[in-house]
C-alpha cells in the first residue's frame, strides 16, 4: 500500500523531471558522454546512480529551490509595491507575529525533510557497492528500490598521476596509462572526439556489467579526483588511500570525465575516457591482452574516430 | 539619548565645522600610524580593503579574459612578461600562473578585502558607536591588529615572485592549500610566504576579535542589555567568537603544513603515517565558520538598513539575534560537507548532510524577517536600500544552491564544478560584497560628513547588479554540464556560457569605475550630509552624533531607555 503510493509519487516526480529540461529552455540534442554546446543541465545518464541523481536534482531540488526563489521574489515585489513611501506614507509599528514566525520555522523544516528522504536514498546507493541482492533506486527515488544491479565482475585500480591516469585490471593483470591527446594528434587520430577530452588509451569495460573502481594517487604525488559525469561518480584520488566506487553502464559508447581536484599546472589536461563495449567485444579485447599488452587488445576494437 | 545629544552639541560648539576635527586630534602621519582611535582605525581598514579588493578584482579579470574563449589566450604571454620565460616553459609557467591567480584572488578577497571591511572597518567604527562606548576596550591591540595586515598582504603579493613548483612561480594550490600539493607538490618558498601571510592575517583577526568581544561585553552604555543591543553589534559579537574559535585551528593546520614542508614532519604525508585528509578536516573546521565570518556582519548591516528605510523597527528582533547565534554554532559542525568526495563513510556523509541542511532554517528566519520588517513599512528606495533588497534576493539564490550542494547525493555530480563557484560567489560576491556596499553607502555620510550623488550611486548599483549576475548565473549551467573549477582551458562545449560570464565581468568592472566616480564626485562637491540624513527610521546611537562624529564621542555615556532596541 505505502509502497504503491510511494511508487506513484516517484513516477509523478519522474514525469516532472522530464519536464524540467523543456522548462529550462532549448538544449542541443543531449548526448551521453560529454557536454554539448550551450548545455545548461546535467549530462544524460547511462547508470542507475546517475538516473537517481538526475531525478533528485531536476525533479526534487530544482523545483523546490525555484519555488523558494520565486516566493522570496514575489514577497519582495509585493512589499516594494504595497509598502513604498507613496503607497503607504505611515509605517506600521508591529514587530512580532508569533504564528507567522512559527510557520516560517516549521514549514522549511518540513520542506527539508521532503528533500532529505530521497537524498539519503540516493546517497546510500552511491556509497554501497552492489552485492547482487540489494535493489537500487534508479530514477524512482521515492521507491524502496527496484533496480537490480549485479555484483561487480571486474575490478579496476585507477591511479591519479601528475598529469595522467593509470589503470590496472586487477584480476586480469593488464595495466596501461591514459594521456590527453595533443591537438595535432587528436586531429590526426580521433578527429571526432572532443578537444581536451580525447585520450590515447580509453579504459575499456563491458556494457551492463558492474565495475568496481579502486581509486588512489601515486604515493609521492598529489590529490586528484576521478569523475565521469554520465556515470554519476566522483571520488578523490588520495595518496595513501584506496577509495572505492562503482558503476554499471547500460549503453555502449565513450564517456568522458575530467580531473576534479586541483593538482598542478596540467590539472585541466588529464581527462578521463571510459569506453563501454559489447560483452563479446570486451571478451575479445581481454583475450588479446594476454601478457598485458594494451595495444594488442585495443586493436581488436573498432578504431575510435 | 539626552546625553548623546549633549555630546553632539559639544562637538558642534568646539568643532564649528563638521569637516574639521577637534583641536586635540593628532595631525599628520602620526594620527594614522600611531592611531588608537577606533574610528580612524576603521577608516584605515576600509581604505585597505578597497585597495585589496581592487587588486583581487583585477586578478579575476585576467582569469575571465583567459576563459573568455577556449584555448590558452593570455597566460603564456603574461608568464613570459612577468618571469621572462619563453616557448614551452612560458606555456607551463602560464598554466601554473593561472592557478596562482586563482589562489591569490581567493586569499586576497577573503583575508584582505571582505574581512577587513566588515570585521575591521565597519565593526571597529560602528560597534562602539552603536553600543554607546567611547572607544574599543584595547585601543593599542586595535592598532597592532590593523598594522599586521599590510605585512600579511605584502607576503601574499611577494609569494607571486618566488618559486612554487620547480621552475614556476607563486603558490598555485588554491586558497585551500591542500597537501601534498602544498607540501611536496610545491617545494619552493612561495608556499611558505603564503603560510606566513595567513599566520599574520590570522593573528590580526584574533586580536581584533578579542578587542571586539571585550568591548561589546563590557562597554555597553548604561541600560543597554544584550537583548537591547543593535543587531549589527550582535552580528559582530557572534562573528568575533567565530574568529576566536576558528582561526587558531587554521593556525595549527598551517603550522603543521610548514613543519611538513621544512622540518621533516609527516602530519599530512602518508609515507610517514600522516594523512592528507586530516589537513582537509582541520582546514574546513576553520573554513566553514570562515564563510559565516564573511557574511554575518553583513546580516547585521542589512537589518539596520531595511529597518531605517522602511521606517519600521526590525521584525522579530530576538529571533534575528538567535538565528545568528544558531548559524554561528551550527557553522562549526558542518565542515565535512566540503569533503563528500574524499572517501568519507556513508554514515559520516549522512550526518553532514543533515547538519548542513539545518542551517537553512535560521537563514530562512533571517530572510523572512527582513521581508516582514519591510511589510507594513513606508519604504524609500535610497541607495543603501537598493543594495539591501538586491542582497536579500541574491543571497536567497546563493542560499538555495547551498541546499542543493548540502545533499551529498547531488554534490557527487556538482562537487568541484563551476556550480560550486557560482554558489559561493552568489553568497559572497553578490552576498557579502553587496552588504559591504550597502554598509558603505549607509554609513558614508556618517563617516565623512558628505553626501554622495544618489543618482550616480543608483547607477553603480544597477550596473553592478547586472554585471555580477551575468558573471555568475551562467556558471550554474557550466557546473551542471560538468565543467570543473580551477581550469585554465575547457572543452569547446563550454564556450558559450564562459563568454557570457566574461562579458559580465567587464560590466562589473565598469561598475567599479562608477563607484570610484561616485566617491570622487562626493569629495569634490562637498554636500554636507547632516547628522542623520536618513530620517526617523535611523534609530541607533551613531545617528545621534555629528557627521563625522567627534574624535572622541560619548565622554558622558548615553543612557538607554527601557523600550529602545
Amino acid at each position: 500500500m505505502t509502497a504503491s503510493i510511494l511508487r506513484r509519487m516517484g513516477a509523478l516526480l519522474a514525469a516532472a523531471a522530464g519536464l524540467a529540461p523543456v522548462l529550462a529552455g532549448a538544449q542541443e540534442q543531449a548526448t551521453a558522454g560529454h557536454p554539448v554546446p550551450g548545455q545548461i543541465g546535467l549530462q544524460p545518464s547511462v547508470t542507475p546512480i546517475m538516473d537517481s541523481i538526475i531525478v533528485f536534482h531536476d525533479g526534487v531540488l530544482m523545483w523546490t529551490i525555484s519555488a523558494i526563489v520565486l516566493l522570496v521574489l514575489a514577497l519582495l515585489v509585493i512589499v516594494m509595491v504595497r509598502f513604498n513611501a507613496r503607497a503607504n506614507p505611515v509605517p506600521a509599528r508591529f514587530t512580532h507575529n508569533t504564528l507567522i514566525e512559527v510557520a516560517w520555522t516549521v514549514v522549511p523544516i518540513l520542506v527539508l525533510i521532503v528533500i532529505a528522504i530521497p537524498s539519503f536514498g540516493v546517497l546510500a546507493d552511491q556509497m554501497t557497492t552492489p552485492d547482487g541482492e540489494r535493489r537500487y533506486l534508479g530514477s524512482n527515488i521515492f521507491s524502496f528500490g527496484e533496480v537490480e544491479v549485479p555484483a561487480p565482475e571486474l575490478t579496476v585500480k585507477v591511479t591519479g598521476e601528475q598529469w595522467f591516469w593509470s589503470y590496472e585490471y586487477v584480476d586480469e593483470g593488464l595495466r596501461f596509462d591514459q594521456y590527453i591527446l595533443s591537438e595535432a594528434d587528436r586531429e590526426a587520430q580521433k578527429p571526432n572526439q572532443p578537444r581536451l577530452l580525447a585520450v590515447d588509451n580509453e579504459l575499456v569495460v563491458p556494457v551492463d556489467t558492474t565495475v568496481r573502481l579502486l581509486v588512489t594517487a601515486a604515493p609521492t604525488g598529489v590529490i586528484h579526483a576521478f569523475a565521469v559525469p554520465s556515470f554519476g561518480i566522483k571520488v578523490d584520488a588520495v595518496p595513501g588511500r584506496l577509495n572505492e566506487t562503482w558503476f554499471n553502464a547500460r549503453e555502449t559508447g565513450i564517456y568522458y570525465g575530467q580531473c576534479s581536484e586541483l593538482c598542478g599546472k596540467d590539472h585541466a589536461f588529464m581527462p578521463i575516457a571510459v569506453r563501454v563495449v559489447e560483452r563479446t567485444e570486451y571478451e575479445a579485447f581481454m583475450a588479446a591482452a594476454e601478457g598485458g599488452d594494451y595495444t594488442a587488445a585495443n586493436a581488436t576494437l573498432a578504431a575510435v574516430q | 539619548m539626552a546625553h548623546a545629544e549633549a555630546a553632539h552639541l559639544e562637538a558642534e560648539a568646539t568643532g564649528h565645522d563638521h569637516l574639521t576635527r577637534d583641536p586635540d586630534t593628532p595631525r599628520g602621519w602620526r594620527r594614522w600610524v600611531y592611531s588608537t582611535n577606533h574610528k580612524d582605525i576603521g577608516i584605515m581598514y576600509l581604505v585597505f580593503s578597497i585597495f585589496a579588493g581592487v587588486v583581487g578584482a583585477i586578478l579575476s579579470g585576467f582569469m575571465r579574459m583567459e576563459l573568455q574563449e577556449p584555448g590558452i589566450q593570455i597566460f603564456h604571454g603574461l608568464a613570459a612578461m612577468a618571469y621572462g620565460v619563453e616557448g614551452d616553459s612560458a606555456l607551463d609557467a602560464g598554466k601554473h600562473m593561472f592557478n596562482v591567480f586563482t589562489t591569490a584572488h581567493a586569499l586576497i578577497m577573503v583575508f584582505f578585502a571582505v574581512m577587513p571591511a566588515t570585521m575591521g572597518g565597519f565593526a571597529n567604527y560602528f560597534a562602539p558607536l552603536q553600543i554607546g562606548a567611547p572607544d574599543t576596550a584595547f585601543p593599542r591591540i586595535n592598532n597592532i591588529a590593523f598594522w599586521l595586515l599590510p605585512p600579511a598582504f605584502l607576503l601574499t603579493v611577494l609569494s607571486l615572485f618566488f618559486e612554487g613548483p620547480a621552475g614556476m612561480y607563486g603558490s598555485g594550490g588554491g586558497w585551500t592549500i591542500y597537501p601534498p600539493f602544498a607540501t611536496s607538490g610545491q617545494p619552493g618558498p612561495a608556499m611558505d610566504f603564503v603560510i606566513l601571510s595567513l599566520h599574520i592575517a590570522g593573528a590580526s583577526s584574533i586580536l581584533g576579535a578579542i578587542n571586539l568581544i571585550t568591548t561589546i561585553l563590557n562597554m555597553r552604555a548604561p541600560g543597554m542589555t544584550l537583548h537591547k543591543m543593535p543587531l549589527f553589534a550582535w552580528s559582530v559579537l557572534v562573528t568575533a567568537f567565530l574568529l576566536l574559535l576558528a582561526l587558531p585551528v587554521l593556525a595549527g593546520a598551517i603550522t603543521m603544513l610548514l613543519t611538513d614542508r621544512n622540518f621533516g614532519t609527516t602530519f599530512f604525508n602518508p609515507a610517514g603515517g600522516g594523512d592528507p585528509i586530516l589537513f582537509q578536516h582541520l582546514f574546513w573546521f576553520f573554513g566553514h565558520p570562515e564563510v559565516y565570518i564573511m557574511i554575518l556582519p553583513g546580516f547585521g548591516i542589512i537589518s539596520h538598513i531595511v529597518a531605517t528605510f522602511s521606517r519600521k523597527p526590525v521584525f522579530g528582533y530576538l529571533a534575528m539575534v538567535y538565528a545568528m547565534v544558531a548559524i554561528g554554532f551550527i557553522g562549526f559542525v558542518v565542515w565535512a560537507h566540503h569533503m563528500y568526495t574524499t572517501g568519507l563513510s556513508l554514515d559520516v556523509q549522512r550526518y553532514f548532510v543533515a547538519a548542513t541542511m539545518v542551517i537553512a532554517v535560521p537563514t530562512g528566519v533571517k530572510i523572512f524577517s527582513w521581508i516582514a520588517t519591510m511589510w507594513g513599512g513606508s519604504i524609500t528606495f535610497r541607495t543603501p536600500m537598493l543594495w539591501a533588497i538586491g542582497f536579500i534576493f541574491l543571497f536567497t539564490v546563493g542560499g538555495v544552491t547551498g541546499v542543493v550542494l548540502a545533499n551529498a547525493g547531488a554534490d557527487r555530480a556538482l562537487h568541484d564544478t563551476y556550480y560550486v563557484v557560482a554558489h559561493f560567489h552568489y553568497v559572497l560576491s553578490l552576498g557579502a560584497v553587496f552588504t559591504m556596499f550597502a554598509g558603505w553607502y549607509y554609513w558614508y555620510p556618517k563617516m565623512f560628513g558628505l553626501m554622495y550623488n544618489e543618482t550616480l550611486a543608483n547607477i553603480h548599483f544597477w550596473v553592478m547588479f547586472v554585471g555580477v549576475n551575468l558573471i555568475f548565473f551562467p556558471q550554474h549551467f557550466l557546473g551542471l554540464a560538468g565543467m570543473p573549477r580551477r581550469y585554465i582551458d575547457y572543452p569547446d562545449a563550454f564556450a558559450l556560457w564562459n563568454r557570457v560570464s566574461s562579458i559580465g565581468y567587464y560590466i562589473t568592472f565598469v561598475s567599479l569605475l562608477i563607484f570610484f566616480w561616485v566617491m570622487i564626485e562626493a569629495v569634490l562637491k562637498k554636500r554636507r550630509a547632516g547628522d542623520n540624513p536618513w530620517g526617523d527610521g535611523a534609530t541607533t546611537l551613531e545617528w545621534t552624533l555629528s557627521s563625522p562624529p567627534p574624535f572622541h564621542q560619548f565622554s558622558t555615556l548615553p543612557r538607554i531607555k527601557s523600550d529602545a532596541h
